[in-house]
């Protein structure tokens, strides 16, 4: 599966458009490392805890979005963009879509 | 009296252990973008004429907090208004992080250029009074091989197949 966020993929030809595809995942903090992060908020510095969940999440959303792909039988997912929303505090919603399609090599 | 001095240890803490952090990151920042310097970044859509092989969406992110020292400054600035240099180079750090992490994946992948690329900021601390505190920065593109690259881009192509 070939993914790309831009309108083709290089070196292929698209043949056919299956329309959208998606996958997102709801994560919530954990109370641990919510501590550990707000004892991290004195000194300052990366997240790595937060880092990590997100990453993971967005794996997980791209997963997602890439099964949907191909359960339509599409090879490649073109144009995917990410979105990332909190829908209550300490929850994040992350979101994955992009246009699902079925590529070919290019004769040269 | 407590409070004060409790106040004050956090102040000083965030001073002398977040500046020592902030300058350790800013060193390995661009020690790290001369070692990627090779791996080309472009915002735009159009493919460079030497793109060869598959793409890859590969992605950057980080999260990073403003130490306690900052915050405060920020606060006395949200008064009198002016420039937040303190979460100006929070940002700063965030952004160049997030972008090192995406090349770095690209150039694992064996791709010589991102295109597309694209950088956006959440915060991440919301419902959480007013604080910005900390930001996370994803920052995503196409990773594709390039010809002058040789070898590389079969790689690349055999990473997106």
């Amino acid at each position: 599966m070939q993914i790309s966020n831009i309108e083709q993929i290089p070196g292929q030809r698209v043949t056919r458009h299956l329309g959208l595809v998606q996958g997102n995942t709801v994560r919530a903090k954990h109370v641990g490392k919510d501590i550990l992060a707000s004892v991290k908020n004195i000194f300052g510095g990366e997240l790595t805890a937060y880092t990590e969940l997100l990453t993971e999440a967005r794996r997980e959303a791209v997963e997602r979005m890439v099964a949907h792909a191909e359960g339509i039988g599409a090879n490649a997912v073109v144009n995917v963009r990410f979105s990332t929303s909190s829908v209550t505090a300490g929850a994040a919603e992350l979101f994955a879509y992009g246009t699902a399609v079925v590529v070919e090599p290019l004769e040269t | 009296m407590i409070e004060l001095g409790v106040f004050v240890v956090l102040l000083g803490c965030g001073y002398f252990f977040g500046r020592a952090a902030e300058n350790r990151h800013f060193a390995s920042i661009r020690r790290r973008e001369e070692e990627l310097r090779d791996v080309l970044v472009f915002n735009g859509r159009e493919l460079p004429p030497e793109a060869v092989g598959g793409g890859m969406l590969v992605t950057g992110s980080v999260v990073i907090s403003v130490d306690y020292f900052k915050r405060v400054l920020a606060g006395l600035r949200g008064i009198f208004g002016g420039r937040i240099t303190s979460y100006e180079s929070l940002l700063e750090r965030a952004r160049r992080e997030a972008l090192l992490r995406m090349k770095d994946e690209a150039a694992r992948l064996g791709a010589g250029c991102v295109v597309n690329a694209r950088v956006e900021t959440s915060s991440i601390s919301q419902g959480r009074g007013d604080s910005i505190g900390s930001v996370e920065v994803l920052a995503f593109g196409t990773a594709v091989g390039l010809s002058s690259v040789a070898g590389a881009a079969t790689d690349a192509a055999a990473g997106g197949a």
